[in-house]
């Protein structure tokens, strides 16, 4: 019979309203089952899968909920532990952009001679087509995807432009965006340097044995010339010199003159000013 | 077929002669092409081997080539067509013509009418005019663009060097805001004895000028009048524009325009390591990314010979056919829309949608820019309770929402009114202007590359092929709702079986380089043939890197399609081929 069909449809129709209609009417709405109350009619949704009816996210008061792996912009990570960047300025990530948006500028030290730093890198962030590559192959986890999605700005330049001072954040903020995929890089670092370390060791053992045969040797030759170090002796000068070189290095690269504290110093404050503003951010979002 | 010899073309005695020698054996076998007598060879292919489907046509640009392949060749151009075989299935037939540049070759829009418009980009991107062809005008840039792009000696405005990465990125990159340095003497060259200021686009539109001026003689003595549709409204596919010439309001003529979206990806391409281009082609399709993606995947590892892991393979279909899906309820909603069923059915087809697209931002960090296959795998695992709501997607909500969509719509007397007969255009017709897709399924020919060439493991799975008998705009929304059925089949299947396992292989990281020789490779995206023709030197860029893309092939038929039925439908029409502007104008 002629309408039958329009008839079926409109059934449909009006079971979407209904289900809408009735989801509206519940004190704690379908829509909102599972979600994040910040007061104020601010949430942060999660959508249940098996809601009937349509929902619409009243931005920006409610926001979805943003699963771990969602990229956005790079970030750069500050190792809180450590006190340093965790970016060698190795330059691998502004190999793999596709679109090439990543600049880095490699630091030196006074005579000219680069160093495993970065002095700044810059991400043009209206470039940027979020793929993450730079994140897949760095081999220090030095860069990560932010989940900050309220980038809009009046001018693309400069300020899409992020330089190192609002690219970094502290390691916690990215603990904290992507808990799952932190705790598995934690329990590979540590097995790694863990590695690393004894490597060391076995490489600082080593090194005395030979050295501890080659004196004694010398010895032999011209015997009474100097005095004899036992090889228990000179492995643990070996083992302190390791470990200064190891202090050394955590140092920042050792001694060097003022100007280059002046930077060092220039570099805390901008790291300082990050982290604030990431945590201010975090506060906001509520994340 | 990598070990073929010439005469395994099988071309009858008096064509022997017209092929003058083989190419890239070591990947896919070519067979060149003497340029007088491709039309005889095209010819003899159709009709006595039954390659009745001209897949791909392109052209590359052999200046400065580093391969070792091809010898002291001295023709720079080389045009390649890929034929397969509708009715048979199986692999394709590849043919080089090989020109010097600005020469005249033979159009093949005698034999393949689907050649129209891969002519034309032809010619617009590689200054190749094609003898006899209908319509030979550019198509994807304007009349005062200056130099044929994608040969390798043009170079773009901001351009800096032939590969990426950059150079001036690392290690002393200071940032450059590239306007600042904007080349304008080089933005803005026009070709000799063109006047920017006194051009005025002439309606030199070929099919429209010379449209019948009346067909029925009307009862008042009115003309017929070109009338422009768009560029924007045709309800709003993207930024398109239709030139129709009316007689009332019934079509006499239409053509479509593109180019809006121009970006020249394949030159973008060019420049790209192999692995660079994978997050380029979520930009072709957007709705569909996963089987652009896949696609690419794909023809990267026929070419350098990439293993892929069972698992991989099966979050590949997994992937791809909610990709389908995704698809399909979208492209059903926006025909209704284009009906005048204004937004109800769209929000009714999407809300899945937007489930399936939390899982794919879920599993790998974006909903529609995935960029989630690698060569040789998929670059995530699943995370926690992802295949639980997948399971429950593919089980039970995407079965009752399509069921759903059916009742809402498919016994509708409006829309069978308006789509019934409308739109017409035998599935032969179809077939010769290399329309592919649900399309050619809507009238009644089973072919689907899924089975018709199985690539991944879809051999594994049950499902069928729907066909309806009609081609029509019904059968053409109806068609996407049954293979929406048929995705969730195989969803089914591919969610219950998935094995445990590695999900990225070996090689095809950064710093691949693929062997030398050239491959065309293709999968059933959702809205037809998506195939990835590479070509390469060995080294870590493709040396051509095109795009057969469904949406921008599929135009070819609407011109035939839209003849004779009135502005509103052709709308539909349009609206039914299923395009993305992303995929059209690349």
């Amino acid at each position: 019979m002629f309408g039958t069909g329009l008839l079926k449809g409109l059934g449909v129709t009006l079971k979407h309203a209904l289900d809408t209609f009735e989801d509206d009417r519940e004190s704690v709405p379908d829509r909102y089952r599972g979600s994040l109350e910040l007061g104020n009619n601010r949430r942060v949704i999660q959508q249940p899968i098996d809601q009937e009816g349509l929902l619409t996210i009243q931005y920006p008061e409610e926001k979805r909920l943003l699963p771990e792996r969602f990229r956005y912009i790079p970030m750069l990570i500050w190792d809180s532990e450590k006190q340093e960047d965790r970016c060698t300025a190795c330059g691998i990530c502004a190999k793999v952009c596709p679109p090439q948006c990543i600049w880095i500028v490699r630091d030196s030290d006074e005579n000219g001679k680069p160093m495993t730093r970065c002095s700044d890198f810059y991400i043009d962030a209206a470039v940027c087509m979020s793929c993450s590559f730079c994140v897949e192959f760095c081999p220090f986890d030095a860069i990560k995807m932010n989940h900050d999605y309220e980038l809009a700005v009046y001018d693309r330049y400069p300020q899409l432009v992020y330089d190192m001072a609002e690219l970094t954040v502290p390691l916690e903020y990215y603990a904290a965006l992507w808990p799952t995929q932190y705790e598995e890089e934690q329990a590979r670092r540590k097995e790694e340097e863990e590695q690393k370390r004894k490597q060391e060791e076995e490489k600082a053992a080593k090194a005395a044995a030979r050295a501890a045969a080659k004196s004694a040797a010398a010895a032999e030759e011209s015997a009474g010339a100097a005095p004899r170090r036992s090889a228990a002796e000179l492995q643990a000068l070996a083992k302190e010199r390791a470990a200064q070189r190891q202090a050394q290095a955590a140092d920042g690269g050792g001694s060097d003159d003022d100007a280059a504290a002046a930077k060092r110093a220039r570099m805390e404050e901008l790291k300082r000013r990050a982290q604030e503003r990431a945590r201010a951010r975090k506060a906001e979002s509520g994340e | 077929m990598a070990e073929a010899p010439v005469s395994d073309l099988g071309l009858s005695p008096e064509l022997a002669d017209a092929v003058v020698g083989t190419w890239a054996e070591d990947t896919e076998t070519a067979y060149v092409i003497a340029p007088d007598r491709i039309l005889d060879v095209l010819t003899h292919l159709r009709d006595a081997q039954g390659y009745d489907f001209l897949s791909n046509l392109t052209c590359v640009d052999y200046q400065g080539y580093g391969g070792k392949l091809r010898g002291d060749v001295s023709e720079r151009l080389e045009i390649v067509y890929n034929l397969y075989s509708t009715r048979r299935g199986g692999g394709s037939v590849a043919l080089h013509v090989r020109v010097p540049a600005d020469d005249t070759v033979p159009t093949a829009t005698s034999v393949y009418p689907g050649a129209n418009l891969q002519e034309r980009e032809v010619y617009d991107l590689y200054g190749i005019k094609f003898d006899g062809h209908p319509n030979l005008r550019r198509i994807l840039l304007w009349d005062g663009f200056h130099g044929h792009p994608m040969r390798k000696d043009w170079h773009e405005a901001y351009y800096e060097e032939d590969a990426k990465p950059f150079r001036s990125r690392h290690p002393k990159g200071d940032y450059e805001f590239h306007e600042d340095k904007l080349p304008w003497a080089k933005n803005t060259t026009y070709p000799a004895g063109w006047d920017p200021d006194s051009w005025q686009e002439a309606v030199a539109y070929v099919p429209v000028s010379q449209a019948p001026q009346h067909e029925n003689k009307p009862h008042l003595d009115t003309e017929s009048i070109v009338v422009n549709l768009g560029p924007h409204h045709p309800s709003t596919h993207g930024v398109f524009r239709m030139l129709t010439r009316v007689e009332g309001e019934t079509i006499l003529a239409l053509e479509p325009e593109m180019g809006y979206l121009h970006r020249n990806h394949e030159k973008i391409g060019e420049r790209n390591t192999w692995l660079m281009n994978m997050p380029f082609t979520d930009r072709l399709d957007y709705l569909n990314s996963m089987s652009n993606n896949w696609a690419y995947a794909l023809a990267v590892e026929k070419l350098a010979d990439i293993e892929v892991p069972e698992r991989a393979e099966y979050l590949r279909v997994i992937m791809a056919e909610f990709t389908r899906i995704v698809n399909h309820a979208w492209s059903i909603g926006f025909i209704l829309n284009d009906l005048g069923a204004l937004q109800t059915p769209a929000l009714y087809a999407i809300e899945e949608r937007e489930m399936i697209l939390d899982l794919f931002e879920a599993v790998s960090g974006a909903r529609m820019m995935c960029n989630y296959m690698r060569f040789g795998g998929v670059v995530r695992d699943l995370p926690e309770g992802w295949h639980e709501q997948a399971a429950y997607l593919a089980n039970e909500r995407l079965p009752r929402a399509l069921d759903e969509l059916d009742r809402l719509l498919t016994e509708n007397e409006i829309l069978r009114a308006r789509g019934r007969g409308v739109g017409y255009l035998a599935v032969e017709d179809l077939i010769a202007l290399s329309v592919s897709g649900p399309m050619i399924r809507a009238g009644g020919l089973a072919y689907d590359i899924r089975k018709a060439e199985p690539y991944g493991i879809y051999d594994r799975f049950d499902f069928d092929i729907p066909t309806l008998p009609n081609s029509d705009i019904f059968d053409r929304y109806y068609i996407r709702l049954l293979e929406a059925k048929e995705s969730v089949r195989i969803l089914q299947q591919a969610l219950r079986d998935m094995p445990e396992g590695e999900i990225l292989g070996g090689r095809g990281g950064y710093t691949l380089r693929a062997p030398e020789g050239e491959v065309y490779g293709r999968l059933e995206a959702p809205k037809g043939e998506l195939g990835f023709y590479l070509a390469s030197d060995g080294k870590t860029q493709p040396w051509r890197y095109h795009i057969r893309s469904p949406s921008y092939i599929n135009l070819n038929a609407l011109g035939p399609m839209s003849v004779g039925y009135k502005v509103a439908d052709a709308i539909v029409i349009l609206g039914a081929i299923d395009i993305v502007l992303g995929e059209v104008d690349r």
